[in-house]
């Protein structure tokens, strides 16, 4: 797996290869003009905004002008995404199921899973019905959207790059193994790999299995262990690892 | 429609890219790009159909170059300038062109039975597949938006579940929703093998939710 470094050189290059906005417009025209464009390096600069970035800024503008958009409103999307929306929901529903038997039970019965995790609060918007899965020695199960890039907002938040990623939607479902593998994570060849395609309207979350040797710790304690990538199917839960994504 | 949306499947994207430390919004503009897409509902909702088609209709090469807020920014200014929202010269310059009515909110229009894709609980459904049967998918290829992938068609697999019933969400070329009657949606589990031949797996299988109308008997 290729480790993307976190200074988003990277992606402003790709940012910039990326025509948008204009080039979006003319599709067929844009296409071909786009194509030798990206054969010129551009110059570059660590203080100057993307193209994309100005473009954002000046839709912003003008729709906050004609009244259509309300940049506090914008302040309080990011906000909910960014601090009160994501996978710490999911991981405290997974921690739920490891200690109380009874929860486990509805949160796995399609018919009462969505009210299960309702009852710890989170729901929504992409969260309406859900549907968990869980992992056994015997069983791996893995998430994926390869029309799009469905995902449980409510208990995970919303998805991460990799995702939403060409590689993952195209190889999920034909090389699941493949992939799990550049997570490291190599599954012995008679578990037998499960893999969701959230094609309609039903979300699917992971719940994994409990690492052993947790026995003694709190339910607060084990949701800190769980991590994204666990209730999407691609890691396992481990004990010494909380923090991770 | 037969996209590059369409992914499962396909090879040549490339080996899994994974940050660690990676943010919500790795800029701050994709944060904005998220709000006006979260925001702007009341003023998209009456003009346009299914934002999915929207996106997957992008040019191709456009989308496989795109990251995912870029999708999302194109296919915005896209619609609002297909809906007449803003002009072109406004977009260039970020400034109204006071000379222009204001834009008006248009009432969503109705629909005959939910959104697209949203549960129907208040119609009786007679399910044409129970759970155990082994059904194929179809081998439909409209050109318009559907949640049959390419991959499924003409595979055989079992029905696991029947998840009640919902509007379909296919749209025609325009992107205007087909509407029809509420519908199970099953989830079917194929085997990799029947999907991908004999090398795969004999352990694997994918599980993949589909329309009443995307099945037929085996």
């Amino acid at each position: 797996m290729t480790k993307k470094s976190s200074d988003g050189v990277g992606r402003r290059g790709f940012l910039r290869r990326a025509a948008i906005g204009a080039a979006a417009f003319a599709p067929a025209t844009a296409a071909a003009q786009r194509s030798t464009d990206t054969d010129q390096p551009r110059q570059a600069s660590q203080v100057v905004p993307s193209d994309i970035a100005l473009r954002v800024k000046a839709l912003e503008s003008l729709l906050v002008e004609k009244g259509m958009v309300n940049p506090a409103d914008i302040d309080a999307t990011i906000d909910l995404y960014e601090h009160k929306v994501g996978p710490r929901n999911g991981a405290r529903v997974v921690a739920r199921a490891w200690v109380d038997g009874a929860y486990k039970k509805r949160l796995l019965d399609p018919a009462t899973a969505t009210q299960a995790i309702a009852d710890l609060g989170y729901s929504g918007g992409q969260g309406e019905h859900m549907v968990v899965v869980e992992n056994t020695p015997q069983v791996h199960n893995l998430v994926v959207c390869t029309l799009c890039s469905c995902y449980p907002w409510p208990t995970l938040g919303l998805p991460p790059a990799w995702y939403k990623s060409s590689p993952y939607r195209s190889r999920a479902v034909i090389d699941p193994r493949g992939v799990l593998k550049e997570f490291g994570l190599e599954l012995a060849a008679d578990v037998e790999v499960r893999v969701w395609d959230s094609t309609a309207e039903i979300r699917y979350l992971v719940l994994p299995e409990r690492p052993p040797g947790t026995e003694s710790m709190t339910e607060a304690d084990l949701a800190r262990l769980v991590t994204r990538d666990s209730m999407v199917g691609v890691a396992k839960v481990k004990r010494s690892e909380g923090g991770r994504p | 429609m037969n996209g590059v949306h369409d992914m499962g499947g396909m090879h040549g994207m490339g080996p899994m890219k994974y940050d660690p430390n990676e943010p919500v919004f790795h800029e701050p503009w994709e944060g904005r790009v998220w709000g006006f897409i979260r925001g702007l509902g009341p003023w998209t909702r009456g003009r346009f159909g299914a934002s999915r088609f929207d996106l997957e209709r992008l040019p191709p090469d456009f989308y496989l170059g795109a990251s995912y807020y870029e999708r999302w920014f194109g296919m915005l200014v896209n619609r609002l300038l297909r809906g007449g929202l803003i002009t072109p010269e406004e977009l260039a310059s970020g400034k109204a062109d006071r000379t222009r009515p204001a834009p008006t909110q248009l009432p969503a229009p109705a629909r005959p039975l939910a959104a697209p894709g949203a549960r129907v609980d208040n119609v009786p459904v007679r399910p044409a597949f129970k759970p155990g049967q082994r059904v194929r998918a179809r081998n439909l290829n409209p050109e318009g938006h559907t949640r049959l992938p390419r991959y499924t068609r003409g595979k055989v697999g079992t029905v696991v579940r029947n998840n009640g019933a919902f509007a379909l969400q296919d749209t025609d070329t325009n992107g205007i929703w087909l509407g029809g009657r509420a519908q199970p949606v099953y989830t079917i589990r194929f085997t990799a093998q029947e999907l991908w031949g004999e090398r795969s797996s004999s352990h694997d299988c994918v599980y993949v939710d589909l329309w009443e109308d995307y099945l037929e008997r085996v």
